[in-house]
């Protein structure tokens, strides 16, 4: 593998080099998160940086920008060796960093965001920094308003206010985080142009990210890490998908997610005109309607806060409604049970085997500080005998789950929290699953979690729904949506935009949906 | 390689350490405390501080009464510890004990005061104190609970006042009872709560006994685990259909009452009288208890005797060297409250030295090879 | 009674509402870089301790011939500094540096603050400290004969005006400097500040410092200025303390906003005492009016809080970068 870089390196003599890690290392306790890292990247080209969650991929970029210190080996800036002990001395460099989750402060306007921290008194001057962000943006392309609040701001407003405030630093080393993430298709389309400009500029521009067909269209190189360590650098040109999940995950693995035809699909949970308003007053569901089939997967799609988390949470009874019945189809007593406004409580004592799989999963759907066995109990400690709490039947289950799902912990006993990822999620699931329900929600299941993992999960769904359970995922890979689903509720603003068959539609149908309305309201301006 | 551009050392956070160690660091701690207390008291008063140590342990164990006096008073503040408990495992920053207690002895000496004028005979007030002292103090914990659950209004401040209000309904009550106008209310002989064997030991086993009941409640019923659960996040207590309000109000209504009950004891068993003071700040000391020993019950046996063995010390430590001045102690309380806060650091970072490091990870290499 | 309201109450107000103010001035700072701290009582003792030894010093230093206005106020305010930054020092080592828990070590520091100010305050020889009061207290001599203006606007001692100005600067400052944004970003968001550059290890120190250096004048006005020189225990310090860190909640952590509402309690605090006609026990009633008023202040706060006046949002956290 080291030849292949060096034959890579000696092609590229001719380039200029911009950054050099040379054997960085970094652990975590026990973790290694970089060991012996070496690779180089040049001036005016794109690099992705690719590697599964948690191979240290963010690690990495952020010893580059000053957040973390390397235990050990050299970086080089622009040939010259650099010790980056702040995100100060990254700025000096001229290294700037675009984090996943953006380095805002959300009660300041978009350009007293621009000017914190900066020392140049002139460049710190708000009317002077207007100035020369209104050129970056005509430069560049960026549509912002720079007195806006960044609590007012969308997702993708908020990266580009990232982007600029890097560039108005006089960053010419970007690096972006997982940019894509949140972003709908057109807004990737988008951000690809202005990077593509940034680099015809002679920009260098890292993106770390572990979608494959991102880093085919955008990127002109790929380093790929794999636990920690540098796998290869290889020229975009001349690979493919495939040998790039290979050096990814290390083995071979099938990319394709199971799907079988629903058996015997009957109405099991029929939601109508669901409205709700959030703590300010803003309505955050409005007139939502839709239906879940026993034996099917019914997908939700949308950029993210277009109403996700509130319907599965007034399902689950959590939000207070506004207008709207849940009516649940008890397949039991063939009764209709109304699931509005009622409590968790209330719901489970009607008989109601609703599992739920929150997005926060240590701030929600488990106690991050609490064990295996005390977290396998929070759905049932009800029942122990009078008073007292009964830990003999959640001990069990914790094992049973953590020989069946293969959860990796030192002990039965080992706090939630200090689990990994993927570990913390199959914790989860595996509760909510053996509590055999009959709907089961789960809110972006495979967030950060390793292909392995996320595909131990998708199977967990799969067999869920073949059990005749009636499965509502809410996820925001369009690709693993209409992959895995059989129907796709896609939600804009709160409201229903459509409801489509997952077999026969494609990304850019569903992103269209997504965004459709905000381009509606544009028009309306227009005319 | 210009080494000195390199930060001499770095702070990484422990992913696990050994019981053993924690403990070694806080002995360490407290050891590194005690010296302080000698260093000091050789700077103000040019003791020598193996004097000052033997003094400090005559002060709580030097006679049979000190060492009963050292076991009630730890017993008094354990108690405190235990009414906190519950409400500091919630995340509810209960300042308020000092007014809790001190509303729970006014009450129980109002009824001896008044019920003994009127010619009650005591079983009958002890038999009315008790119940009205432990709602007195419910009560005070109750209305800030009220508002924290409804309105989610500061709950640390709002007790701190509310033990400013209890001592001020407190000089009311006694610029009302006491005619000489003196102030001070004489101590009552009406109301006294029953002596068993000697005048320390009624405390001891009310404290002994809550001891036990608290162990329990936090660890083995459905009530403790529900507030262990709203404490580590409301967002999960509602996910799983805890009613976030109630075990709020419930857990605040249980640590105020038992602060009644210990201030029943300071008006009935201990005092006999009440003043603003009464509480001698055992809210405060308490919570410190209670931080300290991680919110353990068992651990905080070991807290609030270390904290009552070095008060009772220091105050031996004052008369032995002259120091007429009695808020030494504090002076010293506080300064090993600092080191034992500030050894919980070096339990969860670990600060590497960078070239000490690299050394290291040479020599493995090279034992490697 | 209006006569009274104007020519005894309000001036009695402002002079106590200073000690409000510092204590709230002092406090916001520290919080608006994300330092709940539990230990302003303590710290305004220490600060009272170290301005008394300020004065001790100027009384020996001058002896018997009156003593000097500029240097005694300077000298004071020096000592109180340095006193107090003993206190800031302690808080800010084990909360910004060791990451401690922000609550328990400020209750500590109030512990050893105010055993520190029963101590010393019993210790120092006291001698004096009457003249020295009344020097502090020095103010312009016509003011008042110019009737109710004069009493409520001129007829005080330097350092109420020290207290407004330094108000009104830390308002300014935090409002229209680049300070000001750099620290109102740390203690929204400690991550963010240090990602833009800034040191957020400094600044969350200097903040502590200064804003206990002020709180600590506030200890050092009730002892030296409002009471005259006398000491009784730490028991009121510790109290105006507490009041203080109520008001910065009352005033939505805008020091403009201090001035007016330290007057509020500080009117709430002296009408018991300028109250005709009523018994020491209906005194002793009116004189938990500041803080009923206060819980009456906490509670309304919480059922109409907005947006924009929340807390920072990181108050009360320790901040470590490499957490993950």
């Amino acid at each position: 593998m080291s030849e292949n870089i060096n034959n890579i390196i000696n092609e590229n003599t001719s380039q200029e080099t911009s950054i050099r890690f040379e054997n960085i290392t970094k652990r975590f306790g026990e973790v290694w998160a970089n060991k012996n890292v070496t690779f180089e990247m040049y001036k005016g080209e794109i690099l992705s940086l690719l590697g599964e969650n948690g191979s240290g991929k963010t690690t990495l970029m952020n010893m580059l920008s000053g957040i973390y210190y390397p235990d050990d080996g050299n970086i080089y800036v622009k040939n010259q060796h650099v010790s980056i002990k702040s995100p100060r001395d990254a700025f000096k460099y001229g290294i700037g960093m675009i984090h996943q989750h953006f380095k805002l402060v959300d009660v300041f306007t978009c350009i007293e965001n621009i000017v914190l921290g900066i020392e140049d008194k002139e460049k710190a001057k708000i009317s002077y920094a207007k100035e020369i962000c209104q050129q970056i943006c005509d430069k560049y392309g960026f549509i912002i308003d720079l007195n806006k609040k960044v609590y007012d701001m969308s997702v993708s407003e908020k990266q580009t206010l990232e982007i600029i405030k890097v560039l108005y630093r006089g960053a010419d080393i970007l690096i972006l985080d997982e940019p894509t993430a949140v972003l709908t298709p057109s807004e990737i389309q988008r951000l690809f142009n202005v990077l593509r400009n940034m680099r015809d500029d002679g920009k260098s521009i890292i993106i770390i990210t572990h979608k494959l067909n991102e880093v085919m269209e955008i990127s002109s190189r790929v380093v790929v890490l794999r636990k920690g360590e540098c796998i290869g650098s290889v020229l975009t040109s001349t690979t493919n998908e495939k040998q790039l999940t290979e050096m990814m995950v290390g083995e071979k693995i099938d990319l394709n997610i199971q799907r079988d035809e629903p058996v015997n699909p009957e109405e099991r949970l029929i939601v109508k005109n669901l409205s709700c308003r959030n703590k300010d007053g803003i309505k955050v569901l409005d007139n939502v309607s839709f239906t879940a089939y026993s034996g099917k997967i019914l997908g939700i799609a949308g950029i993210s806060g277009s109403g996700q988390r509130e319907v599965l949470e007034s399902i689950a009874g959590l939000i207070k409604l506004e207008t709207g019945d849940i009516n649940y189809f008890d397949p039991k007593d063939h009764v209709m049970k109304n699931l509005r406004n009622r409590t968790p409580m209330q719901i489970r004592d009607l008989g109601v085997r609703l599992s739920f799989v929150p997005e926060d999963r240590l701030g929600m759907g488990l106690v991050g500080n609490m064990d295996i066995i005390d977290n396998m109990m929070l759905r049932s400690y009800q029942k122990g005998y009078a008073i007292f709490v009964d830990r003999d039947k959640p001990k069990k289950l914790g094992e049973k789950i953590i020989e069946s799902l293969q959860v990796k912990t030192p002990s039965i006993n080992t706090q939630v929290r200090k689990l990994s990822g993927g570990n913390v999620q199959k914790v989860l699931v595996g509760r909510e699953i053996a509590a055999s329900p009959k709907v089961l929600m789960a809110a972006y299941p495979v967030r950060g979690l390793d292909i392995n993992s996320a595909y131990t999960i998708y199977n967990l769904l799969n067999e869920q729904k073949n059990k005749g359970v009636a499965v509502i995922f809410v996820g925001e890979d369009l690709d693993v949506l209409l992959a895995l689903c059989d129907d796709i509720l896609v939600l804009g603003e709160g409201k229903v935009r459509g409801i489509v068959d997952a077999r026969n539609s494609s990304k850019e149908e569903v992103g269209i949906m997504m965004t459709k309305s905000n381009y509606e309201k544009e028009s309306d301006i227009h005319e | 390689m210009n080494k000195n551009h390199e930060p001499l050392f770095h702070i990484v956070k422990r992913s696990d350490i050994t019981l053993k160690k924690a403990m070694l660091i806080r002995g360490i701690a407290l050891l590194s405390g005690l010296v302080s207390i000698c260093l000091l008291m050789l700077i103000f008063t040019g003791a020598n501080p193996f004097a000052v140590i033997g003094q400090l342990f005559s002060g709580a164990f030097g006679t049979q009464r000190r060492f009963w006096i050292l076991l009630r008073d730890s017993c008094l503040l354990l108690g405190v510890g235990l009414a906190l408990v519950p409400a500091f495992k919630m995340k509810f920053w209960n300042l308020g004990g000092n007014g809790q207690i001190l509303i729970g002895s006014l009450v129980s000496i109002i009824c001896m005061k008044y019920m003994g004028e009127a010619g009650v005979s005591d079983p009958i007030i002890i038999l009315v104190m008790i119940p009205s002292s432990i709602i007195a103090g419910a009560i005070w914990a109750l209305i800030p609970a009220i508002f924290k659950a409804f309105f989610n209004t500061n709950e640390s401040l709002f007790t701190l006042m509310m033990n400013y209000i209890a001592a001020g309904i407190v000089s009311f009550f006694l610029a009302v009872a006491v005619t000489s106008g003196s102030g001070t209310l004489p101590t009552l002989s009406t109301g006294n709560l029953p002596n068993l064997g000697n005048q320390y030991l009624l405390t001891i086993i009310v404290v002994i006994l809550l001891l036990v009941i608290m162990t329990i409640y936090l660890k083995y019923t459905k009530q403790g685990y529900e507030l262990t659960v709203v404490g580590e996040s409301q967002n999960t207590a509602r996910y799983v259909g805890i009613n976030v309000k109630i075990v709020i109000i419930r857990t605040m209504v249980i640590s105020g009452a038992i602060c009644g009950l210990i201030g029943l004891l300071l008006a009935g068993s201990i005092n006999h009288t009440v003043n603003t003071e009464s509480a001698k700040n055992m809210g405060f000391t308490a919570i410190m208890v209670a931080w300290l020993a991680k919110f353990n019950p068992l651990i905080m046996i070991a807290t609030s005797l270390f904290i009552t063995f070095l008060t009772r010390g220091m105050s031996q430590v004052q008369t032995a060297f002259g120091i007429t001045n009695n808020s030494i102690s504090d002076i010293i309380i506080g300064l090993v409250y600092f080191f034992i806060i500030g050894c919980e650091f070096f339990i969860q970072y670990q600060v590497i030295f960078i070239k000490k490091q690299k050394k290291k990870e040479l020599q493995e290499k090279e034992s490697e090879q | 009674m209006m006569t009274t309201l104007f020519n005894s109450i309000i001036p009695a107000a402002i002079a106590i509402a200073t000690v409000f103010l510092f204590g709230c001035t002092g406090e916001i700072i520290m919080e608006k870089a994300g330092h709940l701290n539990l230990g302003i009582p303590g710290i305004m003792c220490m600060g009272t301790v170290g301005g008394c030894v300020g004065v001790r010093i100027c009384v020996l230093m001058f002896g018997t011939h009156t003593i000097n206005w500029f240097v005694l106020v300077l000298l004071t305010l020096i000592f109180s500094a340095l006193f107090s930054c003993i206190g800031a020092l302690i808080y800010a080592f084990l909360t910004v540096s060791l990451k401690c828990n922000q609550n328990v070590t400020g209750l500590a520091l109030t512990t050893f603050g105010a055993g520190f100010a029963d101590y010393f305050m019993t210790a120092i020889n006291k001698s004096n400290f009457a003249g020295a009061s009344k020097v502090i207290r020095y103010s312009l001599p016509f003011a008042s004969n110019l009737g109710v203006f004069g009493k409520i606007f001129l007829d005080h001692g330097v350092l109420v005006y020290i207290a407004i100005a330094i108000a009104i600067a830390t308002s300014l400052i935090l409002s229209k400097t680049r300070i000001g944004l750099s620290l109102r970003a740390i203690g929204e968001n400690p991550a963010t500040a240090d990602a833009a550059g800034i040191n957020i290890t400094k600044y969350k120190y200097l903040a502590i410092i200064i804003g206990s250096i002020i709180a600590g004048f506030g200890g050092v006005f009730y002892v030296m200025d409002y009471v005259g020189g006398s000491w009784e225990n730490s028991f009121t310090i510790q109290a105006f303390g507490w009041l203080a860190i109520a008001l910065v909640i009352f005033t939505v952590w805008k020091p403009a906003l201090a001035i007016a509402g330290s007057i509020v309690f500080g009117i709430l605090y002296v009408v018991p005492y300028y109250t005709s006609g009523i018994s020491f026990a209906q005194m002793k009633i009116l004189n938990l009016l500041p803080y009923v008023v206060t819980v009456i202040v906490l509670i309304i706060t919480s059922i109409v809080g907005r947006k924009n006046v929340q807390p920072p949002q990181s108050l009360g956290m320790s901040y470590f970068r490499e957490e993950r």
